[in-house]
């Protein structure tokens, strides 16, 4: 099994330095396919979204999603890191990345822990507008769901 | 039995999380659902569509036919949106 690193924090992460963490001591890796996702301002209508987490099933999720994907592809390692807490437009809030000797693997096994993280990890969105007040809790979408779903008819490589 | 609840389930409930003792015959899920739409108008609000929450079983994600039995924390929360 490939290793896995998953975590779960407040503090922003460091996208290269968690590269250099998967690849250090390592000269079998040919490929690590990079995601990260950060928050928009949506219009400059944001100042930020604030994402709650359920802490224990938040990492558990995460986990059995990584796991996944290193059953699904041949991983030589697999890093998924998820924010919590207030977000400020432009700050970063999940960062995967997925190390293989070929890049099909690694661009795959990224893809897929991002579906499914949108649709299985335990975490909210809600928006604090600029005028100062609460927004809406962000409504799940359809899309996150048939994207997520498409896995399941694909067959495994 | 501890129950959890977030985003806006918990906002409905008012409570983020509270230790119950429902009564016997409350076997599943959907039967906690039930018992604790009785509770109070904030619960009737959060499971006003039962469809739309989810529901996780010792952080494990089920279904409403889901056995309670040996379960030490149940959690209610709306589709996840992280990511």
């Amino acid at each position: 099994m490939a290793p896995i690193r998953i975590a779960v924090q407040a503090e922003p992460f460091d996208a290269a330095a968690e590269t250099e963490r998967l690849l250090a001591g390592r000269a079998d890796i040919g490929a690590v396919a990079s995601f990260t996702g950060y928050c928009r301002d949506e219009g400059g209508r944001l100042a930020a979204l604030e994402l709650e987490h359920y802490p224990g099933m938040a990492e558990a999720e995460m986990g059995r999603v990584a796991a996944d994907a290193a059953r699904r592809w041949p991983l030589l390692g697999l890093t998924a890191i998820h924010r919590h807490g207030l977000i400020p437009p432009g700050g970063p809030i999940v960062l995967v990345l997925a190390a293989s000797s070929h890049r099909e693997a690694a661009f795959g096994a990224a893809e897929f822990v991002m579906d499914f993280l949108k649709t299985r990890a335990p975490f909210w969105k809600r928006e604090h507008l600029r005028d100062g007040t609460l927004g809406p809790w962000v409504e799940a979408k359809d899309t996150d769901d048939r994207a997520a779903d498409r896995w399941a008819a694909a067959t495994s490589p | 039995m501890k129950i959890v609840y977030f985003a806006w389930v918990r906002e409905r409930v008012g409570v983020p999380d509270e230790v119950v003792d429902p009564p016997a015959g409350t076997d599943t899920v959907a039967d906690l659902v039930r018992w604790l739409k009785g509770r109070g108008e904030g619960y009737r609000e959060a499971f006003a569509d039962e469809a739309v929450v989810r529901v996780a079983l010792d952080h494990v994600h089920a279904r409403p036919d889901a056995p309670l039995a040996g379960i030490r924390e149940v959690a209610f929360f709306p589709p996840m949106t992280g990511g």
